[in-house]
């Protein structure tokens, strides 16, 4: 092309509408992606399409109520949201929940961090036009709901958790059934590798994408393996241990490259841990009540209390301010997903549009937990 | 940094802050007008280090708004609460800390979106999930004309 003729071809840039009902955004997200060529200049996510104002809700049920909404923010980690309440409420009337409570809630959130963990591994590949994985996914997660099925009559909305303890005792298959899935599933997830985690073309897209420093982690508060894969170390199970974690030995996955890639094997290798932890555990379910007697009406004392949980996709806060009625006065969930959302236009800023996609199937997001 | 030290190491950063023992963690509260510098030196002074803002919340109490922070320091795993009120309603004030901790430009602005808090220098204030000109549904005076059911 001469340069005279270049110079007449005007350049611009333009806006492109990602959503809200486009596949790979996995919800109602609309991003405004603004290009120059195929470059990305800007990402502006818009939310809110489906918020469903759950902290005004809160305002004028019932604590117990509350367990009830959690679920639906991030709906695959359902028990953490339940679990996350529950413990809040346990906290500020200073209940001791039995044993055997701590470690039922802790195999099930367990249980809950792998099936969102296929979940994601099995979307990601299909972002990136990979449909097997997504059967092969989905295969295994149906194991673990069928197991909650069994266990609490739910299989996506728990429920499980209830002040002071679970809804229900494990039912007597429970231990038999996880065996079973741990043994199963353990033989199964060197497939997930041999599928996409050490194939050419998916190493391609990934190496070297996005990449994230600590640094910015933390400035962004980008938590869970999103923010462990930078090197954060922000496992609220390691550093604030709740329920049973401090009784387990797992380890806590940190990485150095941040990038796309390690973003994913920063999930595959949680999977691991999440197995680790319930072999610790299944066999050694304590004996005792799975519900500490609760009054009928649950009243907090006066004043604000603050729990912090480790969902599937980073940390949850929930903040309860209370007036001494059977009402919260205010609740604030801190939802990991809402702040990592925010790093996206970091990451994807100069990239091709191609490449966002793949940016964002390893943010795992999960729009109900920004719209919460 | 024991609790006790640190309540007495915070007291001493500025003025206009008083520190105390909350439920669950030491609890600063400070004037709006020193809460930038308060919250900046949070986050630079070597035994400190608060670098990671885990909240922010919105509250609309019955005769003031505040802010609430949540901070913690990754490499001394401390955590502490830092609030500050403004008691005017019609143009609830405060100072921004997005430019020490970026992750408080959205969640300001979720803050601005629900309460009507307004942070002074963010360069982000638009609505986040409501339209312009919705009312503040966070805030204890609003009324839904569209509930049907009245309790």
């Amino acid at each position: 092309m001469s340069n005279n003729l270049q110079d007449k071809i005007e350049t611009q840039e333009y806006i492109v509408n990602m959503g809200p009902q486009h596949p790979s955004t996995h919800g109602v997200l609309r991003l405004m992606v603004n290009l120059e060529g195929e470059i990305v200049k800007n990402v502006d996510p818009v939310v809110g399409y489906i918020h469903s104002g759950i902290e005004k809700m809160t305002e004028s049920l019932a604590y117990p109520q509350i367990i009830h909404l959690t679920d639906r923010m991030d709906y695959l980690s359902a028990h953490m949201n339940n679990e996350a309440v529950a413990l809040c409420i346990e906290n500020a009337l200073q209940v001791e929940v039995s044993d055997r409570v701590k470690v039922i809630r802790t195999l099930m959130a367990e249980l809950q961090r792998l099936a969102s963990h296929q979940l994601w591994w099995c979307v990601m590949g299909m972002d990136m036009g990979a449909l097997t994985t997504f059967f092969y996914g989905l295969r295994d997660r149906e194991m673990i709901l069928d197991i909650f099925e069994e266990t609490c009559g739910a299989r996506l909305t728990l429920n499980y958790s209830t002040p002071g303890g679970v809804m229900f005792d494990l039912h007597p298959n429970f231990q038999k059934r996880v065996k079973e899935f741990t043994k199963y599933f353990r033989k199964v997830l060197p497939e997930y590798n041999q599928l996409l985690t050490g194939n050419v073309i998916f190493k391609e897209r990934t190496v070297g994408l996005g990449p994230l420093s600590k640094e910015d982690a933390i400035a962004y508060g980008v938590t869970g393996p999103t923010g462990r894969a930078s090197g954060f170390a922000c496992d609220v199970r390691k550093h604030n241990p709740y329920s049973a974690y401090d009784r387990v030995q797992f380890n806590e996955i940190l990485r150095t490259d941040g990038d796309t890639f390690g973003r994913y094997q920063a999930r595959i290798d949680e999977m691991y841990e999440s197995l680790n932890i319930i072999d610790q555990l299944i066999d050694n379910i304590p004996e005792g009540d799975y519900q500490a007697k609760m009054k009928g009406v649950i009243k907090l004392p006066e004043g604000e209390f603050y729990q912090r949980v480790e969902t599937a996709r980073g940390e949850l806060g929930v903040y309860i301010l209370s007036d001494g009625k059977k009402n919260p006065y205010r609740v604030k969930f801190r939802s990991p997903v809402f702040s990592n959302l925010w790093v996206l236009n970091h990451l994807i800023k100069g990239q091709k549009i191609a490449d966002l996609v793949a940016v964002m199937s390893t943010l795992d997001l999960v729009i109900p937990d920004i719209d919460r | 940094m024991s609790q006790d030290e640190l309540i007495s190491r915070l007291s001493q950063l500025t003025e206009e802050v008083t520190v105390s023992m909350g439920p669950q963690y030491v609890t600063c509260q400070v004037a709006p007008t020193h809460l930038h510098q308060f919250c900046k030196k949070l986050k630079e002074e070597k035994d400190l280090a608060f670098d990671y803002l885990i909240s922010l919340t919105g509250v609309d109490m019955p005769e003031y708004m505040t802010t609430v922070y949540h901070l913690e320091s990754t490499t001394y795993r401390h955590m502490i609460v830092v609030k500050s009120n403004t008691a005017n309603r019609t143009e609830p004030t405060l100072p921004s800390v997005c430019d020490i901790w970026p992750t408080a430009l959205w969640h300001e602005r979720e803050s601005h979106d629900l309460l009507g808090l307004v942070y002074e220098n963010n360069p982000d204030q638009r609505r986040l999930f409501l339209e312009d000109g919705w009312g503040f549904p966070l805030r204890k005076d609003y009324s839904d004309p569209t509930r049907i059911v009245e309790r």
